[in-house]
């Protein structure tokens, strides 16, 4: 049964059109990212798939609730990792989870074991009381994922879940969201501009270009459908986009981006 | 590996949780997100408190060398009233209102990390979201007010020690904090970013303070002046405050009246902040 139904869904800013009429079904307990480039409308998507940002045109259903008329059920359902730096560095570890226990209603005899819980299996238990600007890039990506699941959301979107993660950190955080949708059932989207993420982790891939749906299928599928053997997904993403997959990207976003990979680094 | 007792955070298939939607059960809801987002920002400034320091060094200058200095020279005619007392509620309005006014930074400072798309993520009603931030601000204007009274102390500024007038004076501090955090709220939501903000921050600060009876009597001012001071609210924070601080203290409008303007601006203030905060986040 799908949990997320996306129909002609399309957002303009002015005169870019940063999502073209998007089509798609993701189905329940599926892993599913979302490829392309900077710029490519991936963040844009998932922006109006968490209520952040009205769509323009067209329409979309998370577990059958519309994102446009019922914006605050939706919330309820979802969770969210920003592909900025999204923790309070002020706050602990633990601080930072009790904040989203409590603004997403977890009765109160339930918040402690849930954050404890949380901490233990992200890994933090050590350093809870630590305050998060002393953590490493790869302990605060984890900590960010456990203050998203707080609530048992059914979807979770993971906006470049591993940016600025220097490799045995991005493992860490591989491994930790393979084991969050074996144990939780939920449905896992996230975006990337990497080929290798998005084979190591996601059963289903939709590559986007300048905002349209370009290709969509298992990694395997889309593998297969590129005339040269031993394909990878770079050969894939060049053989739909002809570009190369470090082009584009704003003059600001770059600014942020590495802002957030500074800190976070 | 599950700890037994609750429902788990791993548990499959888990329903969200069910909520009463009765008006009571919404309502604590409503506060106790407020309270939430409030008792954050609080944490933060207990885990790092040196601004707190550093915002003491403005209003003892003002205290210290403007109020010594004109209160000996008797430029500024406040009746039978000292000098330094008829100022210092001045100075602990215009702490507040600096300590306030740059407040609205952070949420651009939050915008640009991507904490604030998180908090909007969340089922956290908008309102509650400006309202904990105004509530926030009223405590650390709270810091700003031990201070001011630590220097009248010293400077033998005749206080009022009741305890109902000291209860006015936290309650007109937190509501003169919450107004202004919530204009700088306002205007971050519409400039977006951080060199515009600043920039617009620096030029309301002064005119706001001289435009207003913190520093010498609104009927010194020349017409214009007047009415503009008359429609601006530090005028009448300063006017409940030195009621309420000074032993012998009188309002000119009535505390009633100052506390009813300054809490009806600063709920017009959190219904438009609710609407435009999302704005920041796109």
């Amino acid at each position: 049964m799908a949990i997320l139904e996306l129909e002609a869904l399309t957002r303009r800013f002015s005169t870019l059109v940063a999502v073209n009429a998007l089509t798609l079904t993701i189905e329940r307990g599926e892993m599913f990212a979302l490829l392309g480039p900077n710029g490519a409308g991936k963040s844009t998507t998932i922006k109006m798939l968490t209520t952040l940002l009205p769509p323009s045109a067209g329409s979309a259903r998370v577990d059958g609730l519309d994102i446009a008329r019922h914006p605050s059920a939706v919330r309820r359902i979802i969770g969210y990792v920003p592909q900025m730096l999204s923790a309070d560095g002020t706050l602990t570890g633990r601080e930072n989870l009790s904040v989203f226990a409590r603004l997403y209603d977890v009765p109160r005899r339930e918040r402690r074991p849930r954050v404890e819980e949380a901490l233990a299996f992200m890994g933090l238990a050590d350093a809870a009381d630590r305050p998060v600007k002393q953590y490493s890039g790869g302990m605060i990506r984890r900590l960010e994922i456990a203050q998203s699941m707080i609530h048992n959301p059914r979807v979770l979107f993971l906006d470049e879940p591993t940016v600025g993660l220097d490799p045995s950190a991005r493992r860490a955080v591989w491994e930790h969201i393979e084991q969050l949708r074996h144990r939780t059932g939920a449905t896992i989207v996230l975006t990337t501009h990497q080929m290798e993420e998005a084979d190591a982790l996601c059963n289903r891939v939709a590559i986007m270009h300048q905002g349209n749906l370009v290709a969509l299928g298992t990694p395997a599928e889309l593998k297969a459908s590129v005339a040269k053997r031993a394909a990878t997904l770079e050969d894939v993403f060049l053989h739909y986009t002809g570009s190369d997959l470090e082009t584009g990207g704003t003059y600001s976003e770059t600014r942020r981006t590495r802002r957030a990979v500074r800190r976070l680094g | 590996m599950k700890p037994e007792g609750h429902a788990g955070l791993f548990a499959v298939s888990a329903e969200p949780l069910s909520l009463r939607q009765d008006p009571i059960s919404y309502l604590l809801r409503y506060l106790s997100r407020t309270l939430t987002i409030a008792g954050m920002e609080a944490r933060k400034l207990l885990h790092d408190p040196t601004e707190l320091l550093t915002r003491a060094v403005q209003p003892a200058l003002w205290l210290l060398v403007f109020g010594q200095v004109f209160t000996k020279i008797r430029a500024i005619p406040t009746g039978s009233m000292r000098y330094i007392d008829f100022m210092a509620p001045g100075i602990l309005s215009q702490s507040v209102l600096f300590i306030a006014i740059f407040y609205g930074i952070s949420i651009i400072w939050e915008r640009d990390l991507g904490i604030l798309h998180k908090f909007l993520v969340s089922p956290t009603p908008r309102s509650a979201l400006v309202l904990g931030k105004a509530i926030s601000a009223g405590l650390r204007g709270l810091t700003q007010g031990i201070i001011v009274y630590l220097l009248a102390l010293l400077l033998g500024v005749s206080m009022n020690w009741n305890p109902l007038a000291l209860l006015g004076v936290v309650l007109v501090v937190m509501l003169g904090a919450g107004f202004f955090a919530t204009f700088s709220l306002v205007i971050a939501c519409i400039v977006k970013t951080r060199e515009r903000f600043m920039g617009i921050g620096q030029i309301l600060t002064m005119p706001l303070f001289f435009a207003s009876n913190a520093i010498y009597p609104i009927s010194i001012m020349p017409r214009w002046l007047q009415v503009i001071s008359h429609a601006n609210p530090l005028t009448y924070q300063v006017d409940a405050l030195r009621a309420l601080m000074l032993s012998g203290g009188v309002s000119a409008y009535g505390v009633g009246v100052d506390m009813g303007i300054l809490a009806l601006a600063t709920a017009i203030l959190v219904v438009i902040g609710s609407r435009l905060y999302p704005t920041i986040a796109t």
